[in-house]
């Protein structure tokens, strides 16, 4: 018996598009842009700009502790908040001390004082104006560790280094002795872990950077518990348009947050044409439904 | 021979960008379909972040925050800045404690891996109960206790920020309402209760907005590199 042919309708056949179909326009959506160097410039948010002043109108000389809880998987996102934090906090004369709670967290900091530190700065020395502290293992048992003493958990720079033979190390004793905490993560343990362990039992001003995937746990934390945060890529491109407004010269060096930005913003409109015509079709489909 | 050097870190950044490169390649097949060159990238990654966390926490832990402070004087070759130091014999509780943890590999003893487990769980419940009380809970509570006006800025951002506090004060309490199942969802409760799934639809969906805007920021991070892997090749 042959069968009758049915016509397949535009809807049908949209709702039935292979899924490889939509990566491949993903990729391009991101390739594209990427190819052709477009990029959009973000304007800073409140939440953005609330830390942004706040490092920037603290004294010189200030101590900065950053730790850097994330490694490669999430770097396009977390590295860019580095840089920025990094450039920001030498333009303005305050030392930084380098730790991390992720082992990975160190190559990422390495990577950091490779590209940025040695190649922007190159006034600035380790042990000096900067320390690489390198990771220690414990998650927030290391946090609440070095809330009470720093020094028993950290004896040694990554190196191998005595702690005290430093110049910076003088005066730190405890979480309390630095001036703020900027906390990069992208996950547990990280900016949240900061804030419970750290920022509100020590009373310590807490801002930082997460990926985009943990920014919503922490918007009920601000302007209270923390100073402000970078959520995801956009955050740190919004940090970055806040620095070459007060700092004109970066704005010929590399964004790359800013730089991401022009993919992120074609791969999202191909991702809502996608949404809308899901819909589209689910409507007409229930339509059709509904005929017969 | 001074560009030796140069050429040998030449050489090395050029192998691990292909090996970068040829890795992302395999992992990106996957959505093509399943195959056996996903699988290997999938499992050398997991053997490799094993040994990367292993090796680091042993060194960067195991040495410096327990043997150097047993052992000081013996660390000359692994630890040398402990050399000289006291022996702090308080650290051979943990070091106790480690080795009980271990003895679940050896199936006869492993009740003894009971211990240190109480002990880490003990420890993470006791400091986080009263950490997640203090910053999610009561000064969470606070932070919702907000004036809904505000003098002294212009109309419109008075007006703006009340119309926010009106937003985050009904947001809450008719989220708690919706989580509240002791009383039926019905006349004004159950109104409310609706309304508190429309913000916690709202919050969902901001929530998928930023993990779409996370996978797309990893996304162009991998296309970047491959990317430059593509321009070293011409």
């Amino acid at each position: 018996m042959e069968e009758e042919k049915r016509r397949v309708t535009w809807y049908e056949a949209l709702g039935a598009l292979d899924r490889r179909v939509i990566f491949l326009l993903i990729a391009l959506a991101v390739i594209i842009p990427l190819i052709v160097h477009y990029t959009t410039t973000i304007p800073p948010s409140e939440i953005v700009t609330d830390l942004f002043d706040a490092v920037e109108n603290l004294p010189p000389g200030s101590k900065v502790l950053m730790s850097f809880d994330y490694g490669p998987s999430t770097a396009p996102e977390n590295q860019p908040m580095a840089t920025a934090f990094t450039r920001h906090c030498f333009e303005k004369g305050h030392r930084i001390y380098m730790i991390a709670l992720w082992a990975t967290g160190p190559r990422q900091s390495q990577e950091l004082i490779e590209d940025v530190v040695e190649g922007e700065f190159e006034g600035k020395v380790h042990g000096e104006h900067y320390i690489h502290l390198g990771y220690k293992a414990g998650n927030q048992g290391l946090i609440n560790a070095l809330l009470s003493d720093f020094k028993s958990m950290y004896t040694t720079d990554l190196a191998g280094v005595d702690i005290e033979s430093f110049p910076m190390m003088e005066g730190i004793d405890d979480l309390r002795d630095f001036d703020i905490i900027l906390a990069i993560g992208s996950g547990f343990p990280g900016t949240k872990e900061w804030v419970q362990f750290a920022g509100d039992p020590g009373d310590i001003p807490v801002g930082g950077g997460t990926t985009a995937v943990m920014a919503p746990l922490l918007y009920p934390y601000y302007p209270k518990q923390m100073l402000g945060f970078l959520g995801g890529l956009q955050g740190a491109a919004e940090y970055e348009a806040a620095l070459m407004d007060h700092y004109p010269k970066y704005r010929d060096m590399s964004r790359a947050a800013s730089t991401s930005m022009g993919p992120q913003v074609t791969a999202h409109l191909v991702i809502v044409g996608f949404i809308l015509i899901g819909n589209l079709t689910y409507l007409m489909e229930k339509r059709k439904k509904r005929k017969f | 021979m001074e560009d030796t050097p140069i050429l040998a870190s030449q050489l090395a950044e050029t192998i691990s960008l292909w090996i970068g490169a040829l890795l992302t390649l395999m992992i990106f097949s996957f959505l093509y379909k399943d195959n056996p060159a996903y699988k290997f990238a999938e499992h050398l990654f997991v053997g490799v972040s094993a040994a990367y966390w292993m090796t680091v926490g042993f060194w960067t832990t195991l040495i410096p925050n327990l043997m150097a402070r047993l052992f000081p004087s013996h660390m000359g070759r692994v630890f040398p800045v402990a050399v000289g130091n006291d022996p702090e014999y308080f650290y051979i509780v943990p070091l106790v404690l480690g080795i009980l943890l271990l003895m679940r590999l050896y199936t006869r003893l492993a009740w003894l891996s009971r211990w240190a487990m109480a002990f880490i769980i003990g420890f993470a419940a006791g400091t986080n109960f009263t950490r997640y009380l203090q910053s999610d809970f009561v000064t969470q509570i606070h932070s919702t206790m907000i004036p809904l006006y505000e003098p002294g800025g212009s109309v419109a951002s008075t007006v703006g920020q009340t119309f926010s506090t009106l937003v985050v004060v009904i947001g809450v309490i008719c989220a708690l309402i919706y989580f509240y199942f002791s009383k039926p969802h019905t006349g004004a409760f159950g109104k409310a209760a609706r309304v508190g799934i429309w913000v916690l639809m709202a919050a969902f969906g901001a929530s998928f907005g930023y993990t779409v805007m996370a996978r797309v920021s990893l996304l162009t991070g991998r296309m970047s590199f491959l990317i430059r892997w593509v321009q070293s090749i011409f």
